[in-house]
């Protein structure tokens, strides 16, 4: 179904009206989360108003570099994705997942109390949104679905934002994500600034955002404002700071596990886990067990972890992965390639927070690219 | 049924300022937790008991600095059955392997009035260059947490949970904003995690506390720090520190310049 033969109902709003929009949600019961200036740099925490985001400022990012800057307008949404992404709040860098104690009458297990929290996202972006569907995947798809994620997946309220500004590592355009929110949303806002006005275009995904709608004050859109929003769409598109050719990617990368550019990444990287950390797609975790000093309790604690740590491939007797090479390979060959035989899309949505936050800025678009241009095992026809 | 009874601990010091047996001290809450599933036979810092060994673990803190101590670190092991080292000096030769990299009798003649009476060795080395060690406890100080995490896991016969890779991994689970990507330059990608990034966490640079991590490489992040505009000789300084002789970090320092501004 064309997006344009069936427009989504969309209404205007004010700056009044999102702050009403955050007094809803946070009326019904959600933990409202959105972008804030903090650190010096845009994160994700709670929001109680409007005045919280970050008016006026944007972010210029390059690759292992960051930098707020202010804007010579106010914009609420006036910069791209930051060091944070909603990966934090549903599936959380910590998580205990059962505690036991022993007494007297034996070894009891408990799990933890279902968290009451529920989330309302504002300001998702395009790609977080293909991010989350993508976790969606790993998590809730098959027959063991992670039931903590799905909780918190399941009552999560999510507000979109079409991108005005495109980030200096940003490659949505490439990996097709967007940086228009076509899905995954209970409502998207467009921001409409110019000399006159400041309104955002909402559009509405779900019934769930229909209802909220109804309850701000709002006017309904015309076809200039809808025309305006898709201006603000193509003119970020064009200003993608990063591209990432996905033409034979996956047979590229799977076919050349020797090509010596390999050789050297593995000279420049880290093997710090920057970027599996960063990305809001790489689900991975380790367990570690705990028991107390007395012997009576013991916990299950599972965390955030990276192929880029040697206990990641540890078999017995030692780790599959023991150089920089192979850990860096196994990062971008998962990512671009065997993600896609595993779950059917690539793992990469173009957000570009590996190549910002990866301390020696390497980039995952220009090591891909350095493949394609000298594999002895490609032919470009 | 009689007490089953409990393992005795021994906490022995060599050259070190006892910031890590503090730690032990500092565990406030859990300290009678401790007590009542451990023996501390033998521990000057905190009681003025010796009981004699045998003893099923010893914590050992600070490095061998004279040939005194490398004779009771012998004496020590002898006479435990596990033992396991906390801190950098223990680990890795702590601040005073400084004297590794020059003349440890300029040293004494710059230090003391009466040098005569200064009896010492060329270099300061970690335990494990004297005898075998069961399990390393790396820190300057020690995190007392990771320090329970080692008393209970010995305790119940388990590895202790201690993470071998970087400070960063710990940094992005906390939420923290980078500081070396907004200009800062920071250890933490070539440093051993147990701190929960607590630098970063107060937008400093890591200082490199827990010593190298597990695959450290420091030739690239010595790049990355020159292309922030840090000097060879600020460089050479940074890995020069509480783990100047562990190996990874000693050879980084040895590869930039003192003389370059
Ligand atoms: S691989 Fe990099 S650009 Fe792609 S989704 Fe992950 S962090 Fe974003
Ligand atoms: S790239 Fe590494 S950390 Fe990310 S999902 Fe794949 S294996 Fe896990
Ligand atoms: S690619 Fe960058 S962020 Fe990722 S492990 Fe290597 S140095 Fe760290
Ligand atoms: S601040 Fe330092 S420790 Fe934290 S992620 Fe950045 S480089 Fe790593």
């Amino acid at each position: 179904m064309e997006p344009e033969a069936m427009p989504r109902p969309a209404a205007l709003i004010d700056r009044q009206g999102l702050q009403a929009l955050i007094d809803a949600l946070a009326d019904e019961g959600y933990r409202v989360l959105g972008p804030m200036r903090r650190d010096d740099a845009i994160v994700y925490d709670d929001l109680a108003g409007i005045d919280e985001l970050p008016a006026g400022w944007t972010e210029r990012q390059e690759a292992g570099r960051y930098r707020l800057e202010r804007r010579d307008d106010a914009a609420l949404f006036g910069y791209a994705v930051g060091p944070h992404s909603w990966k934090r709040f549903l599936h959380p860098p910590v998580e205990t997942l059962w505690t036991a104690h022993r007494d007297e009458h034996g070894l009891t297990f408990r799990a933890p109390e279902p968290a009451e929290e529920r989330f309302a996202f504002l300001g998702v972006r395009a790609c977080e949104l293909h991010a989350i569907a993508i976790q969606d995947r790993v998590f809730l798809d098959g027959p063991y679905v992670d039931a903590g994620y799905a909780a918190r997946r399941r009552e999560a309220f999510i507000v979109a934002v079409n991108c005005g500004e495109a980030g200096g590592t940003c490659f949505c355009v490439s990996m097709q994500t967007g940086p228009r929110a076509e899905a995954g949303f209970d409502l998207a806002l467009t921001e409409l600034l110019d000399a006159e006005r400041h309104d955002f275009l909402v559009e509405v995904g779900s019934a769930a955002g229909a209802a909220l709608l109804e309850r701000l004050p709002h006017r309904p859109a015309g076809e200039a404002d809808r025309e305006a929003a898709a201006t603000v769409v193509a003119r970020t598109a064009s200003r993608m700071g990063r591209r990432l050719e996905t033409d034979g990617l996956k047979a590229l990368l799977q076919d050349n596990p020797e090509h010596p550019r390999w050789d050297d990444v593995a000279e420049r990287c880290l093997t710090c886990g920057n970027c599996t950390m960063a990305c809001p797609t790489c689900f991975c975790t380790t367990v570690e067990d705990h028991s107390d000093l007395s012997g009576t309790s013991a916990e299950r604690v599972r965390q955030w972890d990276s192929c880029f740590t040697l206990d990641f491939s540890y078999l017995h007797a030692g780790s599959v992965r023991q150089t920089p090479r192979g850990r860096y390979r196994q990062w971008m060959t998962h990512k671009l390639a065997s993600w896609i035989d595993q779950f059917g899309t690539s793992g990469c949505v173009g957000c570009g927070r590996c190549i910002t936050w990866c301390p020696v800025g390497i980039d995952i678009t220009e090591e891909a690219a350095a493949i394609r241009a000298t594999a002895p095992d490609w032919r470009d026809d | 049924m009689s007490e089953p009874s409990r393992p005795r601990l021994a906490v022995w010091k060599f050259a070190s300022c006892d910031g890590c047996q503090l730690s032990l001290l500092d565990c406030e809450d859990e300290l009678l937790s401790v007590a009542e599933a451990i023996d501390i036979a033998y521990f000057p810092e905190a009681s003025s008991a010796m009981g004699e060994g045998p003893y099923e673990l010893s914590l050992v803190e600070g490095s061998i600095t004279t040939a005194h101590d490398a004779e009771r670190i012998r004496e020590v092991r002898a006479r435990s059955r596990h033992l396991v080292t906390i801190g950098a000096c223990a680990t890795a030769g702590g601040i005073q392997a400084l004297r590794n990299f020059a003349d440890v009798d300029d040293f004494v003649a710059a230090v003391y009035a009466s040098p005569e009476y200064i009896a010492t060795l060329a270099t300061s080395t970690p335990i494990s260059a004297h005898v075998p060690v069961d399990f390393e406890l790396r820190g300057c100080p020690i995190n007392k947490l990771q320090l329970l995490e080692v008393l209970s896991a010995f305790l119940a016969g388990r590895r202790p949970a201690i993470a071998a890779h970087s400070v960063c991994i710990e940094c992005k689970r906390r939420g923290n904003v980078c500081v070396m990507v907004q200009g800062t330059p920071c250890l933490g990608p070539v440093t051993h995690a147990g701190c929960g990034a607590l630098c970063p966490a107060y937008r400093r640079g890591c200082y490199g506390c827990y010593g190298p991590m597990e695959t450290p490489q420091t030739a690239a992040l010595a790049r990355e720090w020159q292309s922030l505009g840090v000097a060879p000789r600020e460089i050479r300084h940074a890995f020069r520190s509480f783990n100047a002789a562990a190996e990874a970090f000693r050879e980084e320092s040895e590869a930039h310049d003192d003389q370059a501004p």
